[in-house]
């Protein structure tokens, strides 16, 4: 076996099971989530349980380090089919000792009445999508909950499992420094060890997107309070101990969310259900795996044996993926792997460009970014990326 | 070969889209010339892009056979020119060949700038006129208005006009008949020796190089061993014929004739437009009077966007100029564009076409730079440069000073909108010649610098009139002026393909108009970058383009690999077509659009 084959390594092995249903469509969101009157519970089960055991006969005897449960809304699974999912996965793979199962909640009242049940299916870790500690803009944000309920599903959240995060959304339509300031800071007091912290952005297909584009969806922050937004946003993580170990996550230190990190350190990762996504290394090739995106055609096809599509990821789809997902992470990448994953050393001038322009640094082995150059970090990427045509005549064979 | 009396050779003079091709189309179709069923739009019109843009582009020929009402057979050859002033090259060689013109002006627009640009053509070469009133079918034509336009502005007498309509066929009949009966037959000598004029010549894949020509005196019999006049180089004739309008081969061409003829020609540089064709034996002692030839008056660069396509771009260049002696190139370097060509044109509208036929026909996408004109450069020690780029501009310690050409514009334009065309062209640094009234319509002719012309005047003026105005030139000369070049820095460093030469009295004004355009098509970089505008190591004008302060996607796991990595990769393949002046990118329309003035 020769280095690519391994390189997945670096960064662990996890499963992703992805649940598409949600209670609702908030009008920012474009992920695979649909709302649907009724679901087949048990159907599903099946359907997952078949393509775990799938997956399992390619990648046997290999330890497994992270599960997540992600959605659409996941807190609206039968807390039994999460039992059955998680007692097939560790019939499956050996299991790392640290074995981490997150999964993705709502904070509404039915569904944080789960938790306990949740937690006795095997979850050890939930991410609560909170997304604002306001009612007006939890209201504008099409969320159902409110913040007396998102509040209340933290505090039952933080009983019921080892490790606890949630996600708050800011950038939000007429936000202040001032306000957001105040609401993070209570956030902080609220906080277990873990928090994301995404800017609002508005992505095309989406109700705020169509409004955005007609120019019907005002008050959002330009650059230079956008830029202010973040800033403050590390300033008082820092301060909490919270750091960033990602462009959006802030955690005290082991408090990181382990799943998410496979993806940035860019390790293998099994993808399940509609739309999921995968990478995956097979004797030496790492594919890009890719599932049905509607949910019931994913469905019938499952049931009726088929495959995921497969991509086998050129040298130069790697390199640009491990820089586009690394760099995102404080720590950066490593030069040394990246040299051995690609064939092929990152561009010298380009590097001391970056440097001289205070964008990234260096440290021995590894290359991160500096505050300055996180706030541009789609540039520094693209800056990285290598022309596709180093690759044309020295890919490597394995 | 047909007596000369039953001959008539004449061409359409008219402004662009008063219809001069569908005439020539109906004229065609009247006759039977062509089977309805083979009929087509604009038939003469050869090239996509004349029939794209609807405009003529090289001059076209026909042979009609028409039996008129007094019984006789005639033979009728048409010459259909372009319309556009960058080619009134072409007009005034074609209508040399010829004895009439019908004069076609839209009878619901009225006489126009072209109109008279060309008539005064006609009328230079001894023609006969016919005035033609076209689309009659149209409620707003006006044929008493028109009538007293051509006899007030051009001062001929329009009571023998013919009222038609190209579209509907109405008045056609009439055409014909005024063809035969107002035009004069050609004159000539059959027992003379051969004199033909070499009114066009072109490439074609199948027939070599093939040469249009007029008889002047003479024989032209197939198998003729000839002699061009100019250089006495000798061909011997393997193919005679006529167009109708595909080519027709017949055994010889008498005098007052048109066709053409192929004699193994290799290049169409080989042969002279305004040449005199004879006979290697028996020829004639002297020439007809020539034509001059036709010089490029703008140039620009015209670079390859992907560098690796410079061979291809040298190639097709090469196989247009075959076809096309009146664009000139030559190869150019530029420290900001790499390798390409300097090209000159005749106009604007030649160099837009041969740049469309290049991206098109060769599939070849181009960077074009800045239009410049040709400076006269006097230097110290008395020499004179032909500045071609204004990269090249001389050390000015060595020049004395420097002469510009300019152009007599004759401009046509209703009343209401006279006062922004005054001030365009005061703009432009025009001096008034005159101003005066034809109707309600106002003539202005100015002298102006072709330099403020070739960029985007007409552009300018067709939108301050709302498309109105008509415009025509000629150039007259050169003078003198004040004229820098003005250098443009772009995060300190000097872009050479964004230098121009500029009036001093304007350059502030035109320095500060370009960084402004230039910080707005230049995308933001990582870091901030001044844009300036200097006069040798003077700066006159900087604008800073802002650092991209972020630029950062909030979330991005396992499940966006592919769709965030195809946005960079999307990117990157745009950052790929921009070209990079140290650390910056400079998208490719940016050299042609930081020029245009919106004042
Ligand atoms: N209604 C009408 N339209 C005409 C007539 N003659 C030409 N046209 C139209 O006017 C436009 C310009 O004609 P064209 O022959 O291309 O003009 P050219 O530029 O002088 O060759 C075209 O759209 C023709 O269809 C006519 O007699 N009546
Ligand atoms: C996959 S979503 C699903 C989680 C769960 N369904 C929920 O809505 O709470 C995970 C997180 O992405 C964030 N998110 C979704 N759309 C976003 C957008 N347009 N801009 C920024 N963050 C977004 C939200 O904070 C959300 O909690
Ligand atoms: S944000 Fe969460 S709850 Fe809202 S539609 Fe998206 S996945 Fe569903
Ligand atoms: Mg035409």
């Amino acid at each position: 076996m020769d280095a690519l084959a391994e390189d997945w390594r670096n960064g662990g092995f996890g499963l992703y099971i992805h649940w598409p249903f949600c209670q609702a469509k908030c009008p920012y969101c474009d992920f695979n989530s649909h709302v649907v009157c009724q679901i087949d519970q048990a159907r599903w089960k099946a359907a997952y349980i078949q393509e775990i055991d799938r997956f399992a006969e390619e990648t046997p005897g290999r330890i497994l380090n992270t599960m997540f449960f992600g959605g659409g809304t996941p807190s609206l699974m039968d807390p039994d089919v999460v039992g059955a999912i998680i007692e097939k996965v560790r019939q499956s793979w050996p299991t790392s000792n640290d074995f981490e199962i997150t999964l993705e909640a709502n904070p509404s009242s039915v569904e944080a009445a789960r938790f306990a049940a949740y937690r006795d299916a095997g979850v050890n870790r939930v991410s609560v999508g909170v997304q604002a500690l306001n009612n007006n803009d939890l209201k504008r944000l099409g969320r159902l909950h409110s913040k007396d309920e998102a509040i209340k599903a933290i505090e039952i959240a933080k009983k019921s499992f080892e490790r606890v995060s949630f996600d708050l959304m800011y950038g939000r339509q007429d936000q202040s420094a001032a306000s957001w300031s105040s609401e993070l800071t209570w956030a902080i007091d609220l906080a277990a060890d873990h928090l994301s912290l995404y800017q609002l952005t508005i992505e095309d297909g989406t109700a705020f997107g169509d409004r955005y584009k007609i120019g019907r969806l005002r008050g959002l922050p330009d650059e230079d309070l956008s830029v202010h937004l973040f800033e403050i946003t590390q300033e008082i993580c820092d301060k909490a101990g919270l750091h960033a170990y990602e462009v959006s996550n802030h955690a005290k230190s082991d408090a990181e969310s382990r799943h998410n990190l496979i993806y940035w350190k860019y390790g293998d990762y099994i993808g399940i259900g509609p739309g999921a996504h995968g990478r995956l290394t097979l004797n030496g090739n790492r594919f890009a795996t890719e599932t049905f995106k509607s949910p019931f055609q994913w469905l019938s096809q499952v049931e009726g044996g088929q495959m995921e599509s497969r991509t086998v990821l050129s040298l130069a789809d790697q390199a640009a993926e491990y820089l586009m997902m690394s760099l995102r992470l404080t720590e950066g990448i490593s030069i040394n792997r990246y040299n051995k994953m690609t064939g092929q050393k990152l561009d010298s001038h380009q590097i001391d460009f970056l440097r001289s322009e205070n964008l990234i640094n260096i440290d021995q082995d590894r290359l991160c970014t500096t505050d300055r150059g996180r706030l541009v970090l789609n540039s520094v990427i693209e800056t990285l990326m290598p022309s596709l045509e180093l690759f044309d005549n020295s890919q490597l064979t394995t | 070969m047909t007596e000369l009396s039953k001959i008539r050779n004449f061409s359409i003079v008219a402004h662009i889209d008063h219809g001069k091709s569908t005439l020539a189309d109906r004229l065609i179709q009247e006759t039977g010339t062509v089977q309805d069923r083979d009929m087509k739009e604009q038939l003469l019109d050869a090239m996509d892009i004349e029939r794209e843009r609807g405009i003529t582009i090289k001059a076209n020929t026909v042979r009609i056979d028409y039996t008129a009402d007094d019984g006789e057979d005639y033979v009728l050859n048409l010459i259909d020119t372009p319309g556009h002033v960058d080619f009134a090259y072409e007009v005034s060689r074609s209508m040399r060949a010829v004895e009439g013109s019908l004069l076609v002006v839209d009878s619901t627009q009225g006489v126009e700038a072209q109109t008279l640009a060309n008539v005064y053509q006609a009328i230079d070469a001894d023609h006969e006129l016919v005035p033609v009133f076209n689309k009659i079918d149209l409620p707003a034509s006006d044929i008493d208005r028109v009538a007293e336009q051509v006899e007030d502005v051009i001062g001929i007498d329009a009571s023998g006009a013919i009222p038609v309509s190209a579209k509907t066929g109405q008045g056609i009949h009439e055409v014909l008949e005024a063809i035969v009966k107002t035009l004069p037959a050609p004159k000539g000598t059959r027992d003379a020796p051969l004199k033909a004029m070499l009114v066009d010549s072109w490439y074609d894949a199948y027939l070599g190089v093939i040469v249009l020509v007029r008889i002047i005196d003479g024989v032209l019999k197939k198998g003729d061993r000839i002699k061009m006049m100019s250089n006495g180089s000798i061909h011997p004739v393997d193919r005679i014929g006529v167009f109708r309008p595909q080519m027709q081969a017949i055994d010889e061409l008498g005098p007052g004739e048109i066709g053409f003829l192929t004699a193994s020609i290799k290049q169409v540089r080989d042969t002279r437009v305004g040449d005199t064709i004879t006979t290697e034996k028996k020829g004639a002692d002297t020439p007809l009077p020539g034509f001059k030839p036709s010089q490029p008056v703008v140039f620009c660069g015209l670079f390859p966007v992907d560098n690796a396509e410079f061979e291809d771009l040298r190639d097709a260049i090469e196989k247009l100029a075959l076809n096309d002696a009146s664009f000139s190139f030559e190869m150019e370097t530029s420290a900001a564009l790499g390798f390409g060509f300097r090209c000159g044109f005749l106009g604007l509208l030649h160099l837009e076409v041969i740049r469309d036929r290049i991206e098109r026909e060769y599939d070849i996408e181009l960077i074009t730079t800045a239009p410049s004109v040709i400076y006269h450069v006097y230097m110290r020690d008395g020499s004179m440069i032909e500045l071609h780029n204004p990269a090249d501009m001389p050390d000015l310690t060595h020049v004395d000073h420097l002469e510009e050409p300019r152009i007599k514009a004759t401009i046509l334009v209703p009343d209401d909108y006279l006062g922004d065309v005054l001030k365009l062209c005061q703009d432009r640094r025009g001096i008034q010649l005159d101003l005066t009234y034809a109707g309600s319509r106002a003539m202005v002719v100015y002298d102006l610098p072709l330099n403020e012309v070739v960029f985007d005047f007409y552009d300018r003026l067709k939108s301050v009139t709302k498309g109105y105005a008509s415009f025509d030139y000629q150039m007259t000369g050169y003078r003198q002026d004040h004229l820098v070049k003005m250098q443009i820095l772009v995060n300190d460093e000097p872009v050479d393909a964004l230098s121009t030469m500029v009036h001093r009295d304007r350059a502030e004004q035109r320095g500060r108009a370009m960084c402004e355009k230039l910080k707005d098509l230049i995308p933001r970089h990582m870091f901030k970058i001044p844009i300036q505008a200097a006069i040798g190591g003077r700066i006159i004008a900087r604008e800073t383009l802002a650092a991209l302060r972020k630029d950062v996607t909030a979330k991005c796991y396992g499940g966006d690999a592919t769709r965030k990595r195809k946005l960079l990769d999307k990117q990157k393949a745009g950052k790929k077509k921009m070209r990079q002046f140290g650390k910056v990118d400079i998208p490719q329309e940016a050299f042609i659009s930081a020029l245009k003035m919106d004042g």
